[in-house]
């Protein structure tokens, strides 16, 4: 059964491989869709059916399929280890991703290369498997760099864009330097503890509490240095300040893989990592601490750009990134429960919005900007009561799944007394009045008050199709209910038996939080939906006022704090002009000037002279010879 | 088995493949004969060469199927032999030439010929590197393989061909000579020049110190280091497609045998007198050369300075000396042959049909070429180090030993592979993707069937050796352990 959840992916991404290098048509296209749909839902119940049969008495399975790598005494198997962590990334990476299949059908229905796109859904859905499938750190790298490759595919899916391709070029390479971190993570752990299977390595964290480790210079507590490294590689995957910028970017990729890639599952694998190796991170309170200031820099950083964006994708994007950070710093605090519940509901509401946005962006043919749009929703009511469902999830409104999630992690905040929790609360609980904000802003831009959009297309906006609408339909069901059915097994009373031990888990005694602090987010996230209406329906000059009244810092946002500017210069423009000064100052003109072509001239310079003396005239030889002489009976008379 | 002298088969077969020829007339009737007797010879070495590895005792770390004959008094012998280390390599190299010839059959427009020979000669050669178990017989196919090349590139090349042959040819020869001198040494010193003896014993350290330059003075050239590497992209950019396949996927892999077999060996304590310099050159070729495929504006040229990038890890973890690290180096150089072999034959593909490399008039071929954009992706992904494909592997073991040894160069060659990716994604985006709007590749061609017999073996070997490399590192392990023995039992 295990092996089938894993393998079915493989063989729809191979069958629509080998199908797509017919000429398409409808047969064709019809097959693989069917296919790779069918084999992923299979998948997707039996994950499902594992999670559940494994709610109170959770086991531990262990295939090892082969061996990998061996050299010397390191030794790396293919093999698939399933405890809770895993159980849970699976049931989200196939059922999200099933419905994405089965949306997908829809939505790519005018696409000229349908075996090609399902194959590509299929090779990530594999990827990201054998990823949270992995019970050591270097297949665990296979899948992490598979899924970045599938993620990159897709993004660029539509080749004949420039600026497609430039996205998917750019997520490509920020992850690769976040992998950067993650593998030179992965040589220290082997360094360390000899090994890097999971089970070694979290068994004898202990024993190596206070080792030391020399890398570039810096003596350093092993476990640091290796959270610290990890987390770099988590912060790629995950958009995290700094390595963010590929996110809003990779919206360029068709709307099914950005629910799918960068909002339920990939972006969610950096998340997993920190979880995966909360043995490691529990013992090292820097490498915590900075987790903490990241996602809540983060959380905070990302929700003030969406507050101004324009594209419906975009917005939704930062709200990601957001959310993510939320993870991050729930993690950072020690609450691994809480951040994979968030991890868990979110993965539902948050693709939910975007299939929900990608239903909208068909219904208004292939518009994006939400300025354009406004008063579609007596066209698209359906559309419009999943969307509405998914913000009202995502804003903690009471009892939604993100309720659930996201005040378990503003609780821990409240609760904790880690470094930077205080700042952790406090950019958490404004993000949620932001998040609130920026979401229904783009709900009222889109759906409400009057339409800005042509006459004639607005006519012709119509409801989506059904294959799109029923998957919309499967993830409000999880963005309403998930939340109040699992929250016992993710964090509370039931925690204990549900993880059991594949996370570190904090035993602190119940604390009694005042009502206030408890519904403090829900209030908030109300707060923010009532100014976003004042502002969009009510009183809709405000808007351009306050953008015109603060100007630069209008500005900032949008331009989203300037960081690919930033990064042009700083990175950029200097790799290049360094490549063509190594290539035509070094190599061109030193090596080669002074090396072969040197040489070479030289050569040419002395026989040329050289052959100036053999003029072939006696005199000039009788001449030298005369000099010659008289040279050496001076140099007889004088010395000797 | 042990009584045929399978080793003398596979290296004279070529030679009789080469006799052949020459009895068939070069009228144009008949270009096609040759070009059938050159591919079934070169073929059927492909096939012994496999029966060697497959009666390859695995277990076994000391040298196998060994012939001597006695050939200049009783020291200098005709001697050969494989271990674990060599024989991946001479398997490497049958399997590359009949690939070369199948990848000639049309842009190779005149004296075809003697240009076949020019091939079959050049795998004589090769494999006698490999095979050789004594400095002398190395020493004359080390050098004697120039000469093919030389003809190879100076004849059937680019415009600049006579510049970027000769470059090579007396660069390479330059650095040879010193080698030569320490060959000389070596067996003024021993007595002998049987490599199996060489490398049991003990040379002082100031003799290992001069002896180790000069061999050092010519691997360096060869495989090449930053800063000798000027010649290579020259010498790939003027080569005829099969001739870069060759010179990236083998030449370059003798000089990475030879540190192993030689400078580390024989040499120990100067080895790690000098692998601090190593490291430092080796990361400075991952660096600075990567950085400079960034900025190419022709295919070849790109791919050649990634080349030398990529034997920068190579360099590296040799001079780790940890069982990762030169297990890890053979992996690379066995992948790097497939794979740089595999990328500029993609070149060569649209070369054929395009007639140029400069990379800004291409773009958009996947709409017309989806088999070849897949091949090519092939490629690409394992050039840039993708796990699951044969890149990953070697680079991984490397990347791994030389953070052991010393964790400031693992930072700086890890760094390498975000170049890597960069310089990679960037080639393929501009030739594979966009829209196919310019006029000329209008009505270009996907592969040819030809050309799929070429690319299928390829890809199927990329893909294999990154997921199930095992097979492949069964054979190394031995004598890499062996070598590392030796060194350990000198140094002590």
């Amino acid at each position: 059964m295990i092996h089938s959840i894993v393998l079915l992916p493989l063989f729809g991404f191979i069958i629509s491989c080998l199908f797509s290098f017919f000429k398409s048509d409808q047969t064709i296209d019809r097959i693989t869709q069917t296919v790779t749909s069918l084999f992923i839902t299979i998948s997707a119940i039996l994950s499902f059916y594992l999670f559940v049969i494994n709610l109170s008495d959770p086991q531990v399975y262990k295939f090892t399929l082969f061996t990998w790598i061996t050299s010397g005494d390191l030794s790396v198997n293919w093999s698939l280890y399933i405890d809770a962590v895993t159980r849970v990334m699976l049931v989200v990476i196939t059922s999200v991703s099933a419905l994405v299949h089965i949306y997908s059908i829809g939505y790519m229905s005018h696409d000229d290369s349908k075996p090609r796109f399902m194959g590509y859904l299929s090779l990530f859905t594999f990827a990201m498997i054998m990823l949270v499938t992995a019970d050591n750190f270097l297949q665990l790298f296979f899948g992490w760099e598979g899924v970045g490759l599938a993620s990159y595919l897709l993004i660029g899916y539509w080749y004949k864009k420039p600026s497609a391709n430039a996205a998917a070029i750019k997520a490509f390479i920020v992850n690769r330097i976040g992998d950067f971190g993650l593998a030179l993570g992965i040589f220290t752990i082997y360094m360390v503890f000899g090994s890097i299977d999971y089970q070694v390595v979290f068994e004898n964290v202990d024993k190596f509490d206070e080792t030391n480790f020399n890398f570039i210079g810096y003596d350093i507590n092993a476990i640091t240095l290796i959270c610290f490294l990890l987390f770099i590689g988590a912060m790629g995957k995950s958009a995290q300040l700094f390595l963010h910028t590929w996110l809003p970017d990779a919206m360029e990729g068709p709307t099914p893989v950005s629910a799918l890639i960068h909002a339920a599952t990939m972006v969610t694998a950096g998340v997993f990592l920190v979880v995966r190796c909360s043995p490691l991170f529990d013992l090292s309170v820097e490498a915590s601490s900075f987790v903490t200031l990241v996602g809540a820099s983060t959380a905070f950083f990302a929700a003030t750009i969406g507050l101004v964006q324009n594209d419906i994708k975009r917005v939704i994007a930062y709200s990601t990134c957001s959310q993510l950070g939320y993870m991050f710093f729930a993690a950072g605090l020690g609450a691994y429960g809480a951040a994979m519940f968030h991890l868990f509901t979110h993965a539902f509401f948050k693709a939910l919005l975007f299939l929900g946005a990608g239903s909208v962006i068909h219904s208004v043919h292939e518009e994006q900007d939400i300025r354009k749009m406004g008063g579609i929703y007596i066209f698209t009511p359906l559309t419009h009561a999943m969307m509405v469902i998914g913000t009202i999830s995502l804003m903690g409104f009471p009892f939604t799944s993100g309720f659930y999630s996201k005040d378990a992690i503003i609780e821990a905040a409240y609760l904790s007394d880690a470094m930077f929790s205080n700042y952790a609360y406090f950019l958490g609980t404004l993000g949620v009045v932001m998040t609130s904000f920026y979401s229904w802003r783009l709900m009222f831009l889109t759906f409400n008050g009057n339409t800005r959009m042509e006459e004639q297309k607005f006519r012709e906006v119509h409801e989506s199709p059904y294959v799109m609408l029923i998957p919309l339909f499967i993830l409000a069901i999880g963005a309403l209910s998930f939340g109040y059915i699992f929250k016992s097994y993710f964090i509370g009373g039931a925690s204990v038996e549900f993880w059991s031990h594949s996370i570190a888990i904090h035993y602190h005694e119940h604390h009694h939080i005042p009502f206030l602090i408890y519904y403090l987010p829900a209030m908030l996230g109300i707060l923010g939906f009532i100014i976003a209406w004042y502002m969009y329906l009510k009183n809709t000059r405000i808007p351009a006022a306050v953008a015109s009244l603060n100007e630069p810092l209008y500005k900032f946002l949008l331009n989203k704090w300037y960081f690919d500017e930033l990064y042009n210069y700083i990175f950029v423009i200097p790799a290049r002009s360094i490549g063509k000064f190594f290539w035509k100052i070094v190599d061109d003109y030193f090596i080669d000037g002074f090396g072969p072509n040197g040489i070479a001239s030289m050569v040419l310079k002395i026989s040329e002279k050289a052959r100036s003396i053999q003029t072939g005239f006696i005199y000039h030889y009788a001449f030298s010879i005369l000099i010659g002489l008289s040279f050496l009976i001076t140099y007889f008379i004088f010395v000797i | 088995m042990n009584e045929l002298p399978i080793l003398s088969i596979l290296l004279i077969l070529p030679v009789i493949g080469i006799l052949l020829l020459t009895f068939i007339s070069s009228n144009s009737e008949s270009d096609g004969n040759l070009k059938q007797t050159a591919l079934w010879v070169s073929f059927l070495n492909f096939i012994i060469s496999l029966v060697v590895l497959f009666n390859f005792n695995q277990v076994d770390p000391n040298f196998q199927f060994v012939e001597k004959y006695y050939w200049l008094g009783d020291t200098i012998s005709y001697h050969v032999g494989v271990d674990g280390i060599s024989i991946l390599f001479v398997v490497l190299t049958t399997f590359l030439v009949p690939i070369c010839i199948l990848a000639s059959y049309n842009n190779i427009k005149f004296s075809i010929k003697e240009y076949l020979i020019a091939f079959l000669a050049l795998e004589t050669f090769m494999i006698g590197v490999f095979i050789s178990m004594d400095l002398i017989l190395f020493y004359l196919f080390f050098e004697g393989g120039l000469i093919p090349m030389f003809l190879i590139i100076g004849i059937w090349g680019g415009e600049r061909r006579i510049y970027s042959t000769f470059k090579f040819f007396l660069y390479t020869l330059a650095g040879s000579v010193f080698m030569l001198l320490a060959v000389i040494f070596m067996y003024w010193e021993v007595g002998t020049s049987s490599i199996p003896i060489l490398l049991q014993y003990e040379f002082s350290y100031d003799a290992q110190i001069i002896l180790w330059l000069a061999f050092f003075a010519s691997f360096v050239v060869k495989i090449p280091m930053w800063p000798f590497h000027t010649w290579l992209p020259d010498a790939h950019v003027e080569a005829p497609t099969a001739g870069s396949v060759i010179l990236a996927g083998v030449l370059l892999k003798l000089a990475g045998y030879g540190f192993i077999r030689f400078s580390i060996t024989m040499f120990p304590d100067a080895s790690h007198y000098f692998a601090p310099m190593i490291y430092a050159l080796s990361i400075i070729a991952i660096i600075f050369t990567s950085l400079i495929a960034l900025v190419q504006e022709d295919m070849k040229k790109l791919i050649a300075y990634s080349s030398v990038a990529h034997m920068g890890f190579v360099t590296l973890g040799i001079f780790t000396f940890t069982i990762q690290g030169i297990e890890g180096a053979i992996i690379q150089m066995i992948s790097h042959g497939i794979v740089s072999a595999a990328l500029f034959l993609c070149v060569g593909v649209v070369y054929d049909r395009m007639h140029t490399r400069e990379i800004e008039r291409y773009g958009g071929l996947v709409n017309r070429m989806p088999l070849y954009s897949f091949s090519f992706m092939i490629f690409i992904l394992a050039s840039l180090g993708l796990p699951g494909t044969s890149g990953f592997v070697g680079e991984f073991l490397v990347l791994l030993s030389i953070f052991s040894v010393n964790t400031y160069f693992a930072v700086f060659a890890t760094m390498g592979v975000v170049l890597a990716a960069t310089y990679s994604l960037w080639l393929y985006r501009k030739i594979i993707f966009g829209q196919l709007i310019k006029d000329d590749l209008k009505d270009i061609l996907d592969l040819s069937s030809r050309e799929i017999v070429i690319f299928a073996p390829l890809i199927l070997l990329t893909i294999l050796i990154g997921i199930y490399p095992i097979p492949v590192l069964e054979i190394i392990e031995p004598s890499s352990q062996l070598t590392l023995e030796i060194i350990n039992g000198k140094m002590d």
